[in-house]
């Protein structure tokens, strides 16, 4: 024990005054903590380290279009935004910490775009009873948007994993009524939240299901349910999925000589790793999917305005591949937030920020596919709910048709 | 023999260690008190983990799984039966305990490679095993538990003292850990002087020569897996209610591994070891990745590279170094260092020898 | 019975893929007694070394020997400023070291190659071949193959050398040995060396199917602990065997008895009911505890 009280006291005498330093902003007529007269501070937990570190580039991303704005506009009418990024390795006992340093220690305006179900989960109802906005947070789980009654101060952003899901029922019953759907998803809240969707989505003509098998991120291999998934019969593959075993699945598929239809979902899409998976030898035959975000890799948006935008914005982030899809998410989603702050103007309050963002919504955004607007209203708090279908070509994706909304079909 | 030397000044510093903590609430922030509630709780689990390694020689590298079991049990008492959580907490603790005993079966057949292995394969599996009882744990979606009010006397009391804003549920929360862990430790204290304490170190160091002195081998190592994991229950109740939230992610391969580290760098067969350990595991990641992040004199490029491999590379690259230079940990070090200073104030030449030794010191 | 030729088969390949891993587990535990948690950990980086190199243009072919004694190279080294100051510290501290040097390893490769998976080239086509109605890949029979070979290098070192008997002898009566003039902490160094470069191999042929990642082996040598253990930890064929078996118990529980998801748990259950039924697995020897 010995020499352990001092130590302790040293350590807490230097919080303390820590605590004193960080605390002492003095709030003005028409704004809130976090806001002074040419400061903006956001908060944000993501995972930087551990099995789900590869989305951390998202708040990176984020980061480098503040800086852009920042730099070349001053800021958001004339307040610098200052943006706080912590690492809680994707598990929600760290995230509740991190987000009460944010807001209690740090003294952020709002948090932005923390990513994750479950970490989000773990505090929506404290962000919520504190009133501190929690905006745009980074997953398609459909209780972000669906339950703005009871969180009035948490809004999603990215169109429902549900809806998306949708999407496909609607393509299989226009294209393939007969089709036998075999469906592979990750066992957590986004695998089963595509799930839903798209059994909600086919209704009454749900049976055409025949088989649904389940993996862990921690299965070496999707080779036994698809295996599983053959001799069910099922000629149309359904793969909700992250990335990694996206890829493993469609290389697997080949080599099982299985030649069905694939819808695989957005997350999983960009070319980056519909090459990689083209590279391990998977046929990419038949493959369709749903877009609303330009992929940077895809050269239809070569000389598109929002792409170069997009370009000199990442190029402030000496980390971030300008190839990978998240970066661009990340970009797009901070247009969105320095949209509201813009509007917002002169009355920097949370409430009145929330209630811009949670209800009077509507921006075309360059970073999206031309005509996907972000919208919300007093009565609808998806603020992305338009994708369009599209295929793989065999180089790229085309786009198939013209946007589907599923505005007010997910409660 | 430096442990009967420096005895006085021992209580002194117990007491000043309590009333620092008692106190700490009242100068410091919530948050900041909340922040110091996680360090108790990974303090008491750490107690509870350095039992059955430090003290008896097994090991795991599964008590987040422990812990899974606590909190679960805990939320779902609160969730499900609207069970008062105080109460859960012991219920939490005792079913866990019974859980870590019956494991403490198995884990008597296997050498301490192959229980490592096992242990370390269960913290693995946990995520997904809570996930298959959907309708009782929440499944994938997780158990929300509401954060407990202050009871008034506490919100008196507090209010009295510190003059301030009422108490708040997070500063509630910090003294009922604060009180549950020095119950916690003086239990474990009086454990390891005593003769459970004396067994289960035998054990440890001569295991063959222990059974042929009569100890119960089997008995005195399923008791110290089971002491150890209602330690782990009742950080793990814990754990739930000051996160307010319950998930399968919130006890990943990461924790367990977190709470050996933290068992280590502390020091192994030592009482204030854990509290080591407890300020270590919380502060670790968390500094590894703000402050260096918030060093202007560190160039950006090296800040975010250390944010992406920061916490992994700090607790490996700590863990070696402290195995190989300081087995005894902190407290370790703490204690040879007092001991090299009386000696030379003696002007005796009394050297630390750095080895782990075959009897650790129990302070 | 199609699918279950088919669950059988993709069983075997992916059986052969902890097996390659489990080779470098028991070539450590040949060589002091121990397992490695941090072995699948080395093998990913080593197989980042070899995709940096062929990324500079150099060929598969010479990458892959070069890899391999890189790797050797970095599994001495290793040996000798990690482990040996501990060597002869309980089996509690060496496990904790090697555990510490598996997050370091995994940090400083998400550090240095970032964490989006990557395609590993192969010089294995992706055809496939046709076994009753069920189908393997090139590159499955592949790992099935270099594993084979392995085993009968490992195998041909260990009992047909006198430099693997004295690694053996070092390992297990390290006093008797010194006596008889083995350099046994170089014995030691060369086992991790050794099996640092089995980890490269395994590594290098694995990618192709698991997507190179810092994460990559994570997984995996929980089912090569499994594989190692079923097959007796000691013995190299056992590994083999004991990978096989594991690949197909594990898809056929997880496609017949208790779901995909529960895949990882039934290779515990594999390790614990082993452990506790029969602790030398199918091939190991019983030992004889010190006192």
């Amino acid at each position: 024990m010995a020499k352990m009280g001092p130590r302790l006291c040293v350590l807490a005498a230097f919080l303390v005054t820590l605590a004193a330093c960080g605390g002492s902003n003095a709030p003005a007529a028409q704004t809130d903590v976090g806001i002074t007269s040419n400061s903006i501070s956001l908060g944000n937990t993501i995972a930087q380290s551990g099995p789900a570190a590869a989305y951390g580039t998202i708040a990176a991303a984020e980061q480098a279009y503040f800086t852009y704005i920042n730099n070349t506009k001053g800021g958001v009418n004339g307040r610098k935004i200052n943006f706080k990024v912590l690492d809680d390795a994707y598990t929600p006992a760290n995230a509740v910490t991190l987000t009460k340093q944010l807001v209690e220690q740090d003294q952020v305006f709002a948090m932005f775009s923390g990513l994750g179900t479950q970490t989000q989960t773990s505090v929506r109802d404290y962000l919520n009873t504190k009133k501190v906005p929690q905006l745009f947070v980074a997953t398609g789980a459909t209780t972000f948007m669906a339950d703005y009654s009871s969180h009035p101060f948490t809004i999603g952003w990215q169109p429902p994993y549900q809806g998306e899901a949708r999407i496909y029922a609607k393509d299989i019953l226009a294209n393939h009524p007969s089709a036998k759907i075999g469906v592979l998803y990750q066992n957590d809240d986004y695998g089963q939240d595509y799930l839903k969707g798209l059994t909600d989505g086919l209704g009454s003509s749900a049976s055409l299901i025949v088989d649904k098998e389940s993996y862990e991120v921690t299965s070496a291999s999707t080779a036994s349910q698809l295996a599983t998934l053959k001799a069910k019969g099922a000629d149309t593959l359904f793969l909700f999925t992250t990335p990694a075993f996206t890829i493993k699945s469609l290389v697997i598929t080949t080599a099982l000589h299985w030649e069905p239809t694939i819808y695989l979902n957005s997350v999983s899409n960009p070319q980056v790793y519909m090459g990689i998976a083209a590279k391990a030898g998977a046929a990419l035959k038949n493959v369709t999917s749903v877009g609303y975000i330009k992929d940077p890799t895809d050269p239809q948006w070569a000389n598109d305005s929002g792409m170069q935008l997009y370009k000199t914005v990442i190029a402030n982030c000496t980390t971030c591949n300008v190839n990978d899809g998240f970066n661009i998410y990340g970009v797009a989603v901070a247009y969105t937030m320095v949209d509201v702050l813009t509007q917002a103007g002169s009355n920097m309050t949370r409430q009145n920020v929330m209630n811009i963002a949670g209800t009077q919504l509507n921006e075309s955004n360059p970073f999206l596919l031309p005509g996907v607007n972000v919208k919300t209203t007093s009565s609808d708090h998806f603020p992305i709910t338009q994708e369009q279908v599209i295929t793989w070509s065999g180089t790229g994706w085309t786009l198939k048709g013209s946007l589907i909304d599923e505005r007010g079909t997910i409660k | 023999m430096n442990r009967i030397r420096s005895a006085p000044p021992r209580y002194w510093l117990v007491l000043v260690a309590v009333l620092f903590f008692v106190g700490l609430p009242t100068v410091v922030t919530s948050f900041q008190s909340s922040e110091w509630t996680q360090v108790l709780i990974f303090a008491i689990v750490i107690m509870g983990l350095n039992i059955l390694v430090g003290y008896n020689g097994q090991i795991s590298l599964g008590h987040g799984a422990l812990m899974a079991v606590g909190a679960y049990t805990s939320a779902i008492l609160i969730h499900r039966y609207h069970v008062d959580y105080l109460v859960t907490i012991p219920i939490a603790g005792l079913l866990t305990g019974l859980v870590g005993f019956l494991l403490g079966i198995p884990a008597l057949r296997l050498s301490a490679l192959y229980l490592a292995l096992a242990t370390f394969a269960l913290a693995v599996v946990t995520p997904s095993l809570i996930k298959r009882p959907a309708q009782f744990t929440g499944g994938v979606q997780g158990i929300l538990i509401t954060p407990p009010d202050p009871p008034q006397f506490a919100k008196d009391v507090f209010g009295g003292v510190t003059g301030g804003p009422a108490m708040t549920s997070d500063q509630w929360l910090y003294y009922v850990s604060l009180v549950i862990a020095l119950l916690l430790f003086w239990f474990a204290w009086n454990l390891v002087r005593n003769r459970p304490g004396r067994a289960m170190r035998a054990i440890r160091d001569r295991e063959v020569a222990a059974a042929a002195s009569g100890i119960n081998i089997a008995g005195y190592k399923t008791l110290a897996f089971g002491i150890s994991a209602f330690y782990a229950g009742v950080g793990g109740a814990l754990y739930g209610l000051t996160s307010g939230f319950v998930s399968p992610d919130t006890f990943p391969l990461s924790l367990s591994f977190q709470l050996l580290v933290g068992t280590v760098i502390g020091g192994l067969a030592s009482i204030a070891g854990p509290l080591v350990g407890g300020i270590f595991t919380f502060w670790l990641p968390i500094l590894s990745n703000q402050f260096v992040a918030s060093q202007p004199w560190i160039p950006t490029q090296v800040a975010a590279a250390f944010k992406n491999a920061g916490p992994a590379v700090t607790y490996g690259a700590l863990l070696i170094l402290i195995m190989i230079f300081a087995p005894n940990g902190v407290v370790g070090l703490v204690t040879a260092g007092y001991a090299r200073l009386q000696a030379r104030l003696r002007g005796a030449g009394d050297r630390g020898s750095g080895q782990m030794p075959s009897d650790a010191q129990t302070v | 019975m199609q699918e279950f030729i088919q669950q059988v088969v993709s069983g075997i390949a992916s059986g052969a893929i902890f097996a390659s891993l489990a080779l470098a587990l028991v070539l450590i535990y040949n060589a002091m007694g121990l397992v490695n948690f941090a072995q699948g950990e080395m093998a990913m980086f080593a197989t980042f070394i070899a995709f940096t190199l062929i990324g500079h243009g150099l060929n598969y072919f010479i990458a892959f020997p070069l890899t391999l004694v890189i790797a050797f190279a970095g599994g001495v080294l290793v040996q000798r400023v990690v482990i040996r100051p501990v060597e002869r510290a309980p089996v509690l501290t060496l496990v904790i070291v090697t555990l510490g040097l598996a997050t370091l390893v995994n940090g400083a490769a998400g550090f240095l190659f970032g964490y989006v998976p990557r395609s590993f080239p192969s010089p294995f086509s992706f055809r496939t071949v046709n076994i009753l109605g069920a189908f393997a890949s090139y590159q499955d029979l592949s790992v099935i193959a270099v594993s084979a070979v392995v085993l009968v290098a490992i195998y041909l070192l260990l009992q047909r050398t006198t430099i693997g008997l004295s690694m053996r002898a070092a390992a297990f009566h390290p006093e008797a040995s010194r006596l008889l003039g083995v350099r046994v902490s170089w014995m030691l160094a060369l086992g991790w060396g050794l099996a640092s470069a089995v980890g490269a191999v395994s590594g290098i042929m694995v990618a192709p199917i698991l997507l190179l990642e810092p994460n990559m082996m994570q997984t995996i040598i929980i089912y090569a602990f499994a594989a190692a253990v079923l097959g007796g930890i000691e013995s190299p064929l056992g590994a083999v065997i004991g990978g096989l078996i594991v690949g197909i118990t594990v898809n056929l529980a997880g496609a017949y008895l208790v779901g995909g998801d529960l895949e990882l748990a039934v290779a515990l259950a594999i390790i614990v009911g082993v452990l506790v039924i029969k602790p030398n697995g199918l091939l190991g020897r019983a030992s004889v505890r010190n006192v």
